[in-house]
Parts: C-alpha cells; structure tokens; sequence
C-alpha cells in the first residue's frame, strides 16, 4: 500500500496552493508536514485523501491515479481527519463514529453486529467509551477530536491523514492525541503546526514553503537551524537528545524586547516629574 | 440508532405507520361539514373497491368517494413530499431552516406551471407539472448561484432563497396579469395559496406515485444523507460521491415539489417545521428519519385540510393559510433556538 504524490500542483481562484510537489508515503511511517500558516498543508492533504483534483501531476494508490478509483473503495483503505469539523446535527458521540462505517454499507445492506464490534473497538482506542452516549454538543475540543479519530479508525483503514489534528487542544491532550495515533500502529500522514511535536513522533517530515516542498527527510536531517529560519522566519537552537531527538528552543529576542518597556516608564517617570 | 432494530421491530414499526395513516385518511372523509359516520366511509370504500353492494347514500357516497377520499389521498401525498423536501435540503445545505418554499423552489415551479397553462409555452409537449419541474430546477440553479456568491453561509442561503421566492412570485404575478383572463386570474390567485378545493381522483395518480417515488430515492440515500453530518467533504471522505448525490437528492426534491405545486400550488412551511419535529421524536438518522417525516407531513396535511374546510363554516380557507399559521410561529421558534446554541 503505497501513497504518493507526483509533482501535484493545485490552485484556488487563480491563486497557486501548491507547485509541483512530489512525495511518497512509505508503509507504516509517520509521515508529518510542516510550514507557515497559508503554505499549502491543508491543500495538500486534501489532494492526498483524494477529496480535490489536483489541477496538474497526480496522487496515486497503490500505482492507480486516485481520483479513477471509486471513492468508496478509497475510503476503506485511507481516512481522513479534517481541522475541527463540526456539525449542526444532535448527534451523540457514537452516532459520529458510526459514520466511519459508511463505506463498509451499501444502501440496502443493513448495520451487523460486526459493525457494532468494530464502532466499540474505535471508542475504546481513543478511550472515549465512556462518553458514547453523550450529545456531541455537551463535548469539549479535545473529546471532539479524539471521536474524530475513532470515526477514521472504523474506516479500518491502512492510512490515515491528520490535518492539524492538534489544533485547539491543550498541550497536555496534544501529546495525548499524536501518542494515541502512534500505537495505530497504521501509515499516518499529519499537517502539524508545533516543531517539536513534529520532531517527537514523526518518522519522515516534509517542509512546505509558499507550496513548493522545501525538504523531506528524517527529523534531524529537515529541522536545522537556517531551514526554520529561512521557511518561518525565526531563530531557534536545536539540541539532540542520545536517542536522535531534536528539541528546538524558540530564541526570543529579550534583551530587544525589553528596552521600549523601560523607555516606556522613564517617559512616563518624567511625565510625573 | 442506525444499528439494524431487529427486523419484528421494524416491521412492526412499518406496520403502525401505515394504521396511522389510514386512519387519518378516514378522519378526513368522515370530518366536514356534513358529518358522515365512520361506517359509511369504509362501505363506500368496500362498495367502489370491491362491489360490495352496501346501500348508501348515493349523496353521502359521493362526497365521500369523490371528494373527500381522493382529496385527503392527495392532501398525504403532498404533505409527505414537502416534508422529505425538507429533510434532505435541510441535510444536504446543512441548514436548519432550507424548504422548497423559503428557497424559492415552489416559487420556481408556481412560475413554471403558470406559464404553462396560461402563456401556453412549449404548447402540447410541456404539461403543467413538467413546466413547474423546470421552473422548479431553473430556482433552485438561480438560488445556489446567488447564496454561491453571497458566500455559502446559512444567511447567504436563506437571503438568496429570498431573493429567488420574491422574483419568480413577481414573474408569476406579471404573467398571470398580463395574460390571463379576470376569471383565470382568480382560480389561479387561489390555487396559488395552496389549495386542495379542485382536487379529484386524477390528481392523485399523480401525487401518490410521485410521493412514493421521492420516499424511495431518498431511502436510497439515508446512509449518504447521514454522512453530511459533518459536511460534504467529510461525506467524500467517508467515500460518497457528493456531486452524484448532490444531483439525484436536488433533482428528486424538485420533482416532488413541482408535482406537488402543480396540483396544489405552493404550500409553505409543512416542508420546514415537520422534519424538525420528526427530528425531536426519533433522532437524526436518515433511515428511520426520512419515513417519520413522511407520516408527519401527511398526517399533518390531512389534518390541516380538515381544519381548512371547517373553520369557517360555509367557507373553505386556502390550506396554505393553515399550515402558515402554524408553521410561521414554528419558524421563529427554530430561529430563535439557533440563536441560543450559537
């Protein structure tokens, strides 16, 4: 199982999203993108799920161009979990997991035990069983998110897309969440905002600069100090732990910072004065 | 809810639906001015289905089987369409407050028909009811475009509808003065406020199959429906192919509203309150949903009839009158609910 992008570029009312991006998604990686706000991460993962047609080059699955594939074979082998979808709808907490059964149901066929077992075993992996019969409305953020995922794991899927799946959340939940999505022990693809996260649990990152790739490597090899610099536009230090884990620290620029501060109080000292 | 209710429960659950409805069919011929008894009915029903020979009234038999039966018949269709109308725009725009009358839909078809019978366009191909499918599609397209430019949102939508209800009334109205005679003008004032008074036995052959046809395609698409929940490219992603769906759901509401309009004209708000109140009775799950909203709106609409013919008495009251004054207050109700979870 196999998904790749071959140099896709795609556009939004005469703007360009994405230019001439090309990557592979190795079988059972941890597959993270990263960039600034507006690089293309969303655009991207929409085309990777095969919900967008790319306007030129292709995303194929397994050799095939995705979008020739039905949709609901594609939707048994790939889920995706968009940034903070919300509904109108009273639905209860289970009732949104059901739905990562849709694929599996045909108009006629009617709802069997099995996609009963398989609903429960998704509540139980994000551990929010004990929430399913709750109003979705009565949810905080993080159960929201966290029943999102249960929803793509009753996709039974082999690859499943995050977008931002971290947005919104505590760090305490954040770490939670990508930890979770870890044990699945499935080829994860995630747009992520937070470096060190990426660093964390990524196998592999991509770097998306003004929607061209601007590397993809191990973590240690992408996060470097120029690379963050030139794609975000900051200074940071970035240390290695013994097992090869990056930690990158945010230098912000104190000694600058506080200076108009202290300005400040001698003006108005001599205001007083 | 979706799990598969055992299938003695979901016969019998058919089965209850189905003594419902025909028993509001039978309030509706027994009620009216002339109060006929309940007996009566069902040997009028037994004497024109099967001969049976029981001596009636053949005044009595008349009002029953003529009119009464055929336009209670006629009343449930129309009902049941308007609700499954609005139970999958109101799915597909995810819009609480999406029906074929606030979007402009029955305004369309009202059009469509009026310029059928009165301007006589495409003479001798176009029927009535293709003329107010047409106008029908021609709304709906014209609405989309507008709330598409608008910018998607649930206002954007409901101001576009609007927007469309407004023009195509005003077509309707310049047509129908323009062209039609004083007494054309008249029957066809009162025909559009929704109006079951002219309903006979021909109209339900085309009602009744219409209905049922559009109960059938939207069954068909429960499961798709239930996948909108979180908008349509989570349905995508869940492997439904939106655009087809999309295409055969607007089409089928179309259908049903133009049949609809065309043998009663446009009645409001049936299509808005009613799936709100299934909504509240039995979930949000398509399946079970889309059948409740059916018997709601037909039950409903029998009942609105029998109240519109004996309100006032001599005097029979537009059914699109009724169903406003209920639905009007309904509607603020709703409103006013979206405020306070916003």
């Amino acid at each position: 199982m196999t998904l790749s992008a071959e140099r896709v570029s795609w556009a939004a009312g005469g703007t360009e999203i994405l230019k001439d991006v090309s990557l592979t998604v190795e079988t059972g990686e941890f597959l993270g993108i990263i960039g600034p706000n507006g690089s293309g991460k969303t655009s991207l993962m929409s085309l990777l799920a095969g919900i967008r047609a790319p306007k030129s080059g292709s995303v194929l699955l397994d050799g095939a161009p995705i979008g020739l594939l039905g949709r609901r074979a594609v939707a048994r082998r790939l889920a995706l979990v968009e940034q903070q979808a919300e509904t109108g709808e009273r639905i209860t907490a289970r009732q949104a997991v059901e739905l990562g059964r849709t694929p599996y149901l045909g108009a006629l066929s009617p709802w069997s035990p099995e996609d009963d077992r398989i609903v429960d075993g998704a509540l139980e992996d994000v551990d929010m069983a004990y929430l399913a019969g709750r109003s979705w409305h009565t949810l905080s953020g993080g159960e929201r998110q966290r029943l999102h995922i249960a929803r793509a794991l009753a996709q039974q899927p082999e690859i499943l897309l995050l977008d931002e799946p971290t947005n919104h959340l505590d760090i305490g939940h954040q770490i939670g969440l990508l930890d979770l999505v870890r044990q699945q022990e499935l080829t994860v693809v995630a747009a992520l905002h937070d470096l060190n996260h990426a660093a964390l649990f990524c196998d592999r990152i991509a770097v998306l600069q003004e929607g061209r790739l601007a590397g993809l490597g191990e973590p240690r090899e992408v996060l470097t100090e120029e690379r963050i610099r030139t794609v975000f536009g900051f200074d940071v230090e970035i240390e290695q732990d013994d097992g090869g884990i990056c930690n990158i620290r945010f230098l912000t620029r104190r000694t600058q910072k506080r200076a108009p501060r202290a300005q400040g109080r001698r003006t108005l000292s001599a205001m007083g004065a | 809810m979706s799990r598969a209710a055992p299938s003695i429960g979901r016969a019998g659950a058919a089965f209850a639906a189905l003594v419902v409805l025909f028993a509001a069919l039978w309030f509706g011929a027994a009620i009216g001015e002339t109060a006929i008894p309940f007996s009566t009915v069902v040997q009028t029903i037994a004497n024109r289905l099967w001969d049976a020979g029981y001596p009636l009234e053949p005044i009595d038999e008349g009002i029953v089987w003529s009119y009464r039966l055929s336009r209670a018949v006629v009343a449930a269709s129309c009902g049941a369409a308007l609700a499954l109308c609005g139970v999958v725009l109101q799915s597909l725009l995810r819009n609480p407050l999406a029906d074929p009358y606030i979007l402009g839909i029955s305004a369309g078809a009202s059009t469509g028909a009026v310029g059928v019978a009165i301007l006589g366009i495409g003479a001798g191909f176009l029927t009535m009811p293709l003329g107010a499918f047409l106008g029908a599609v021609v709304a709906f397209a014209l609405v989309s475009v507008l709330a598409l430019k608008a910018g998607r949102g649930t206002a954007a939508i409901i101001l576009a509808g609007v927007a469309g209800s407004q023009l195509f009334n005003a077509l309707t109205s310049f047509i129908v003065t323009k062209a039609a005679t004083a007494e054309q003008a008249r029957g066809i004032m009162f025909w559009l406020l929704g109006n079951l008074s002219g309903v006979r036995w021909p109209d339900a052959w085309l009602a009744v199959p219409a209905a049922l046809a559009g109960l059938v395609v939207c069954l068909l698409h429960a499961r798709a429906l239930d996948a909108f929940a979180f908008g349509s490219e989570s349905a995508a992603s869940l492997g439904i192919s939106v655009r087809r769906t999309y295409l055969v759901l607007v089409g089928t509401a179309a259908m049903m509203t133009a049949a609809m309009v065309s043998i009663v004209g446009s009645i409001g708000f049936v299509g808005l309150v009613i799936p709100h109140a299934a909504r509240i009775l039995v979930g949000v799950r398509h399946g079970v949903l889309l059948p409740a909203s059916a018997l709601g709106g037909a039950v409903f609409m029998i009942f609105a009839d029998i109240l519109s013919r004996t309100l006032i008495p001599g005097q029979v009251l537009p059914i699109g009158v009724i169903t406003a004054l209920v639905g009007a207050p309904a509607f603020a109700l709703i409103l006013g609910q979206r405020r306070t979870r916003a």
